[in-house]
């Protein structure tokens, strides 16, 4: 019996390894360890058997059992293993195939400009401020000291909707309400970013609508060289580190002592070159001190208070930064300039 | 304004600076020069030679063969000027010489005879034709017999000039004139000025023998001299001056006019001069025009005035538009022999009310509108009566006849060391700013701790304490400021709430897929009745209108922003970019009043425009078209993100698909409506099936809830149920899941649509619905029981309510 047992085991070991696939092996499982196999009738013959024997013979025919049974599951894992290799190589797809698209909207250019210079106003503690696009000839021209008939009207040639009513040709109004609100006694900080609108024909430099935004600061002993410490760290900020600025002396009916800065040009870095028309500087913005007749009528004092406002166009900004050549790109809202600009 | 810089070195002395520097200087120092170029170029080998004989070509018609001695030679030259002749001094360029637009002179032979040279004109030698005075303008230029033979002719018609353009700024009207800018490069440069001193002599008969002045109109004319020179030949203005003029812009045209116009450029003062002979009397009055007087100007116009003019008059008619034009009746001509020379002040405001309501911009008005120096009015005619005596053979009467109330006094500024330090960030030191008061060659008193400016009435626009700051800090120079950064209190900075959501908005928006438009406000009549929103049409009572718009397109304000992002839409087609999904958040402009008089109402409008394919997958073959439930489904988000409840109900709206249009509305407050557009306007914008969405912004805003509050997440398991409706085809699933709502209890969390089916198997006029019902209940796990009365609640209400059955 022993012997017999013992040669099945050597019998159906090979068998096991000879098997080729799952179902080969399903095949030795039943015939080694089904019912009508040999293993189960040296079991059935095992009354036969004397009783020291019995249980000798018993436990030796579990061991052979579970030994094949053994070998037959190993073998098992290696054909799954073998069968889900060869189920996902036929899986294999082409990974160079285009993606689905995922949805592909973006922010405007102006609105990215803009939003970036508010964020590095903000960081040096400046409010947003917003107002209305129709403004009285009160707010957009008389209180920033343009009064009726003032020759510096025609520096903005205006859409007027009424003789009191016009789109307003800058956000300095913004200014204007802001400190009227805030009434005379604290310090203003803020920015005004917005729609204005001059009477200037649609070309490649000119826009009849276009943006502004304005800064305006007013404390007790703000100075000329803050406006210039701001000034700078803005130009920095959005040109780069790299970039210097240069105030020149300008005029604005608002502003006293009045500024144009320049920064310096990209290509030649101040040399001269064709993109500066050989100067070195390219303008970018005015501004100046608060004049003491817009703070007055705003209800601050202009022996105590001072301050420092300035103005740009988020376009002209734009332009330079991405060099952008025709203003009119703004506008007509050509989806191959907006998708340039939707990119980080 | 042009500035030649010889004629500037008359007055200062800019020997030893580059014109590029001197730009540089000046536009730092506040008077921005755009640009710079030369006045023509200057030539070598190009002299003054003498025509010492003219004959005909023999073998052409149009060409003269020319001897023309040069002093060191003379030169064979074939002339094809039609003005050449013997006797004439003329510019010679010589063989080597190059001419502008490299033109190199070299001999040649024409027509078989040798030309050593060539007789120029002034056009040949670079001067801009706009400029050559008009009997030089046809031919060859002709000299002064005087000139010296075999001159170098660059000095002499000042070919080597650079003229520098100033952009300048209204408050600056004192560098209107070649004084003005002396005085400002003299205090950049820091050196002296120097100023004409007018002499001349006067005969013994005065002005006021033969004329008298009154000014009825004191307040717009407070000072005004006549001049009277007798006898004065008319011709040409000596070539300095002409060079000056031309190198200024203006054509050369008589000696008399030319001298009235070298004066306005030297001194900012603008004089008239009027025939004396043809005045016909012998008063100046000036005064306001009279309704409906009229004048022809020296352009022929004949002008109809108002009292709102003032018109300088023999007493009777006017001859001439104060500040602005002269009138052709007392014009000088080649015939004048006395002239009356009018140096007058008038005011700014009366001067540009004519100037722009005639469209009459001259260098006069220019400088009136901006204010001349009171202290030049008499002494700029006294110049011109200067060089009308020397270079009109006039005699200038003693005197002239005066009206004078114009106030001539200096303002004084009163600074302080301290305050302008304050101001600027700077420590300058007391010296340091009466250096800056001596360069600008202001004039100051110092007392305890102050100085006392005296502003020069040619600097009208130094006023107040600020102005002087500016001064300061322009000599100073305003690279020399610090960089600081503000050290007051200040406040926080950063975005409201509403800034901050509306960039949320857009990023929502921008991640779904829509692109960020920005149009104009301004639209055309047409455009404003597109597509207004019920809740926008209901309460604007009129467009707002500009009164006086440049163009149609952009005449009215919008009430929607669709009309004008379709013409953005329909601009991409047309450029083969068909796929468009593009929002904005911009105004429109509501007024409630029947006439516009007040501001009107700005409101926020979110809208959208979506045409063409929505998904495009080819290989995959996934395809979608934009359909009204891709918009339904971005703004559905947009809403729940805001936490606001909107409803959608079936509408129809002009220009809109009747069947495929939907109001919106939050607690029945109407806030805009989305849908197709109607074929017919899709037609009209060139485009294919569009849909739209126009929302009130500022409405979800205000009424969106800003802080989410924490909502325990569920611990007990939820129940799905389908239950799978038929019932008539016009039945909405909007009204029926509020039903199912109602009816299913507060464990109803949510109701999902999932099958809409019509056709085969059900009756022709029945659909089917199936919705997917959640059931949850915060507090316990839900028991089968529950679920089934709900269910059941649901069936019966259905039933009642749409006559509905279970599909089975």
């Amino acid at each position: 019996m022993r012997e017999k047992l013992e040669e099945l085991q050597v019998e159906a070991l090979q068998k096991v390894d000879d098997a080729s696939d799952a179902k080969e092996l399903q095949d030795v499982r039943v015939a080694y360890l089904g019912k009508k196999g040999p293993i189960t009738e040296v079991l059935r013959g095992m009354g036969k058997l004397s009783k020291e024997e019995r249980p000798v013979i018993g436990e030796l025919a579990n061991k052979v059992r579970e030994k094949i049974a053994q070998a037959i599951e190993q073998k098992k894992t290696v054909f799954e293993a073998q069968e889900i290799e060869k189920k996902l190589a036929e899986e294999t797809i082409d990974v160079t195939l285009p993606g689905r698209p995922a949805p592909s909207g973006g922010p405007h250019l102006l609105t990215s400009i803009v939003e970036e210079i508010e964020d590095i106003f903000i960081g040096m503690g400046f409010e947003v401020r917003e107002g209305p696009e129709v403004e009285t000839d009160y707010y957009n021209f008389e209180a920033l000291n343009l009064p009726k008939g003032h020759p510096a009207r025609d520096m903005q040639d205006s859409f007027y909707i009424t003789e009191e009513l016009l789109l307003r040709t800058h956000t300095s109004p913004v200014q204007a309400r802001t400190m009227n609100a805030i009434g005379g006694n604290k310090p203003v900080k803020m920015i005004c970013p917005g729609k204005v609108y001059r009477r200037d024909t649609d070309d490649a430099t000119h826009s009849h609508q276009f943006t502004q935004i304005e800064g305006l600061y007013v404390d007790k002993n703000v100075r000329m060289s803050d406006l210039k410490g701001v000034l700078d760290r803005f130009a920095k900020k959005v040109f780069g580190e790299d970039r210097e600025i240069r105030l020149r002396p300008s005029y604005f009916p608002f502003t006293e002592p009045s500024v144009e800065m320049d920064i310096s040009c990209k290509v030649c870095h101040g040399e001269g070159c064709n993109v500066c028309k050989q100067t070195g500087w390219i303008e970018i913005l005015g501004g100046g001190m608060v004049h003491p007749r817009v703070l007055e009528m705003a209800g601050y004092d202009p022996k105590v208070y001072s301050g420092f406002a300035f103005g740009m166009g988020p376009e002209r900004i734009a332009m330079l930064k991405y060099g952008v050549n025709d203003i009119r790109h703004f506008y007509t809202n050509d989806v191959r300039f907006l998708n340039q600009y939707h990119k980080a | 304004m042009l500035v030649s810089l010889n004629w500037l070195k008359q007055y200062v002395d800019i020997d030893g600076i580059s014109p590029e520097e001197l730009a540089e200087k000046i536009t730092k120092s506040g008077i921005e020069v755009d640009g710079m170029e030369r006045f023509a170029s200057p030539s070598t080998n190009v002299v003054v030679g003498y025509v010492e004989s003219c004959e005909k070509h023999p073998d052409a018609d149009k060409l003269n063969v020319c001897q023309v001695n040069t002093g060191e030679e003379t030169l064979q030259i074939i002339c094809g000027a039609p003005n050449v002749k013997q006797g004439q001094k003329v510019a010679v360029a010589k063989p080597g010489a190059v001419l502008p637009g490299n033109f190199k002179i070299k001999k040649v032979k024409l027509r078989g005879i040798e030309s050593n040279g060539m007789i120029c004109s002034l056009q040949e030698l670079g001067i801009d034709e706009k400029y050559v005075p008009k009997e030089s303008a046809d031919g060859i230029y002709v000299f002064h017999a005087d000139a010296e033979i075999g001159a170098d002719v660059t000095p002499l018609l000042n070919l080597d000039d650079y003229i520098l353009e100033l952009d300048l700024t209204p408050n600056r009207s004192d560098a209107l004139s070649m004084l003005g800018m002396a005085y400002e490069v003299a205090a950049i440069l820091d050196v002296p000025v120097k100023l004409p001193e007018p002499s001349y002599e006067e005969t013994v008969e005065k002005a006021t023998d033969l004329i008298s002045v009154k000014v009825e109109a004191k307040e717009e004319n407070p000072y005004y001299a006549a001049f009277v020179i007798k006898n004065v030949t008319i011709g040409p203005s000596p070539l300095w001056m002409r060079n000056y003029l031309m190198a200024s812009g203006i054509r050369p045209i008589n000696n008399v006019v030319d001298i009235t116009n070298y004066v306005l450029l030297e001194y900012g003062q603008p004089l008239h001069a009027f025939d004396l002979d043809k005045f016909s009397s012998d008063e100046v009055v000036v005064r306001k025009a009279k309704e409906n007087e009229t004048l022809v100007t020296l352009d022929g116009q004949e002008r109809k005035l108002n009292t709102e003019h003032l018109v300088i008059t023999d007493g009777k008619d006017p001859v001439a538009l104060a500040g602005v034009m002269g009138g052709q009746s007392t014009e000088v001509s080649e015939e004048t022999t006395n002239v009356l020379l009018e140096a007058a002040y008038f005011e700014g405001q009366i001067v540009r009310r004519a100037s722009k309501e005639f469209d009459l911009r001259s260098e006069s008005s220019t400088r009136f509108e901006k204010g001349v120096d009171p202290n030049r009015v008499r002494l700029a005619g006294e110049r011109a009566c200067q060089l009308l005596s020397e270079y009109a053979n006039g005699s200038v009467l003693a005197g002239n006849a005066e009206f004078d109330q114009l106030d001539k006094t200096e303002k004084t500024v009163t600074i302080e060391t301290s305050r302008i330090n304050n101001r600027l960030g700077t420590e300058i030191s007391e010296e340091e700013i009466i250096d800056i008061l001596r360069k600008l060659q202001f004039n100051y008193e110092k007392t305890d701790g102050e100085i006392i400016v005296h502003a020069p009435t040619r600097r009208q626009d130094i006023r107040i304490f600020e102005d002087m700051v500016e001064e300061v800090a322009r000599i100073y120079g305003y690279d020399h400021l610090p960089y600081t950064l503000p050290t007051g209190e200040g406040n926080a900075g950063g975005l409201t709430k509403e800034q901050e959501l509306k960039r949320y908005v857009k990023r929502f928006l921008e991640g779904a897929g829509l692109s960020e438009t920005v149009t104009y406000s301004l639209t055309s009549e047409a455009r404003s009745e597109q597509l207004i929103s019920p809740d926008v049409k209901n309460v604007a009572v009129s467009k707002v209108k500009l009164a006086m718009p440049m163009s149609e397109d952009h005449g009215v304000l919008r009430l929607s922003l669709l009309p004008e992002m379709l013409d953005s839409a329909s601009y991409n087609i047309a450029r083969k970019q068909t796929n468009i999904a593009m929002y904005e958040i911009g105004s429109v402009f509501i007024s409630n009043e029947e006439k516009v008089t007040k501001q009107p109402k700005e409101n926020l409008r979110l809208s959208g425009v979506l045409t063409g394919e929505w998904v495009t997958h080819p290989w995959q073959q996934e395809k979608k078209k934009v359909d009204f439930f891709v918009v339904k489904g971005i703004l559905d988000e947009l809403f729940e993100r805001l936490n606001v409840n909107v409803t959608y109900t079936a509408t129809k709206i002009e220009n809109m698909h009747p069947g495929r249009t939907a109001e919106l509305s939050i607690n029945n407050k109407v806030i805009g409506f989305a849908g197709q557009l109607h074929p017919l306007l899709e037609k009209e914008y060139d485009l294919n099936e569009t849909y739209v969405f126009d929302i009130d912004y500022d409405y979800l805003v205000d009424i969106h809830e800003n802080e989410p509050s924490f909502s325990d997440i569920p611990r007990y398991p939820g129940i799905t149920r389908d239950i799978a409706l038929v019932v008539e085809h016009t039945i909405q699933s909007g009204d029926i899941q509020r039903v199912i709502q109602n009816a299913g209890g507060d464990i109803l969390q949510s109701i999902r649509v999932f099958d809409v089916y019509q056709g085969e198997h059900l009756e022709e006029t029945k659909k089917s619905m199936a919705f997917s019902l959640f059931y949850q209940d915060p507090e316990h796990t839900l028991t089968d029981k529950e679920v089934e009365e709900s269910y059941e609640r649901i069936l019966e209400a259905v039933k009642n309510e749409f006559n509905a059955e279970l599909r089975s």
